[in-house]
């Protein structure tokens, strides 16, 4: 199983892909909405992208609209890692095509939950 | 310096007496954990001091706040979701069907702690079960602690707890910002009675068809256990279910049950006559 984490923080990708390593993924990491295109065209769909709102070049949840307009992604599941926690945030994240939405800060328990709620077979 | 072995057993004493939980040797740690946070919450300086004061007035409003300082009230919304998976797709459709006459439904959540439990199936009702809008629906959810209650009938939660096991869609739905808190919309909080009750002390609760007491019995010795099975025996209706903690069982206690499995979980429905389920 193949994880994205798409955030502008080293520190928060280096903290996010220790626990979903945990789990059991290979990570593939980019720091900004482009950039994680980018890796997706080259390697191919991955079973969860982790992303944060606020990026440089493009945000997150413009990530999440330009994904889930390519079809080989529609399996693909994708779960909001960001401080952002305003209810209309996350009802435009949902709206555009994002499985769930994890507020930060948050511990690993609460990242596996969302996993499984989004759908994804974790341990 | 921890707490003295006569102190340790001191308190022990009226949490059993009060409570029924069995602190066993070896959770002197716990004890003095849960009594430093005491201590810093009445002002109080010191463990030492809490327990000075309660062997002073040992009946007093101290009394309540010590054995409420050793429940636990580890929960978090759709807790363990094999439970919930079993009540969506085999138990409420179980009981709609077998009460479509009477189109009323009564749950009771036990030990119900700060409310995630009795909200992650109000809202699971509201989901899956629309037909229900029209039935007379009541879950009664009851605690030992007034404090935890107090959090639960309020429903407001942290940033923290609505991370954890709630699906992103319901919390749109259901929930509303207050401040840095999340508070759970009226249309959920009005399908809850909140209830101070003690599993030791005199049953106030109504006959009900579901009963979920998830991660209780095994605070209590077997004679407890004994006796709350029994309790739960005489108000579970005939093919009311029963949902136990993963870890906890009927079994080798109270014989008047008999294990159902339902999906993934076991359950626990009440036997007539002679083993025959009703």
């Amino acid at each position: 199983m193949q994880a994205l984490i798409v955030d502008d923080s080293r520190a928060v990708r280096a903290m996010v892909g220790r626990i979903v390593r945990e789990l059991g993924f290979t990570v593939m990491e980019a720091g900004n909405g482009v950039e994680a295109l980018r890796r997706l065209a080259e390697a191919g769909p991955v079973e969860v992208a982790l992303v944060d709102w606020n990026m440089p070049e493009m945000s997150g949840v413009e990530f999440v609209s330009a994904a889930r307009a390519i079809p080989a992604y529609a399996a693909m599941r994708i779960v909001m890692v960001t401080s952002e926690s305003e209810l209309e945030r996350v009802t435009t994240a949902l709206d555009a095509g994002a499985n769930e939405y994890l507020m930060k800060p948050f511990d690993a328990e609460a990242l596996r939950d969302k996993l499984m709620l989004a759908g994804v077979a974790v341990d | 310096m921890g707490i003295s072995p006569a102190d340790f057993d001191f308190v022990r004493a009226i949490v059993r007496t009060d409570s029924a939980i069995v602190l066993e040797p070896g959770k002197e740690y716990l004890v003095e954990s849960r009594l430093l946070s005491l201590a810093r919450a009445e002002g109080a300086g010191s463990v030492d001091a809490v327990i000075d004061a309660l062997r002073q007035r040992p009946t007093g409003e101290l009394r309540y706040k010590v054995v409420e300082a050793m429940t636990t009230n580890e929960t978090s919304f759709f807790r363990d979701i094999t439970p919930f998976d079993a009540l969506r797709l085999h138990i409420i459709p179980d009981l709609m069907s077998r009460r479509a006459d009477r189109q009323q439904l009564r749950i009771w959540c036990g030990a119900a702690s700060t409310g995630q439990e009795p909200y992650s199936l109000a809202m699971l009702l509201r989901e899956h079960f629309p037909a229900l809008h029209s039935w007379r629906v009541t879950i009664t959810a009851t605690d030992l602690s007034r404090t935890v209650l107090a959090k639960a009938r309020a429903g407001r939660f942290s940033q923290l707890e609505v991370n954890r096991g709630l699906p992103a869609p319901l919390l749109v739905k259901y929930f509303e910002r207050e401040g840095v808190a999340w508070r759970v919309k009226p249309v959920l909080r009005d399908m809850i009675a909140f209830r101070e009750m003690n599993l030791v002390g005199p049953w106030t609760v109504p006959d009900a068809d579901l009963i979920l007491l998830r991660n209780v019995l095994i605070y209590f010795d077997v004679a407890t256990k004994r006796q709350i099975l029994g309790n739960l025996r005489r108000i579970l209706s005939p093919n009311g279910y029963l949902l136990l903690g993963s870890a906890e069982s009927t079994m080798n206690i109270d014989d008047t049950f008999r294990r159902v499995l339902v999906g993934r979980m076991t359950s626990y429905q009440p036997l007539t006559t002679r083993g025959q389920a009703a």
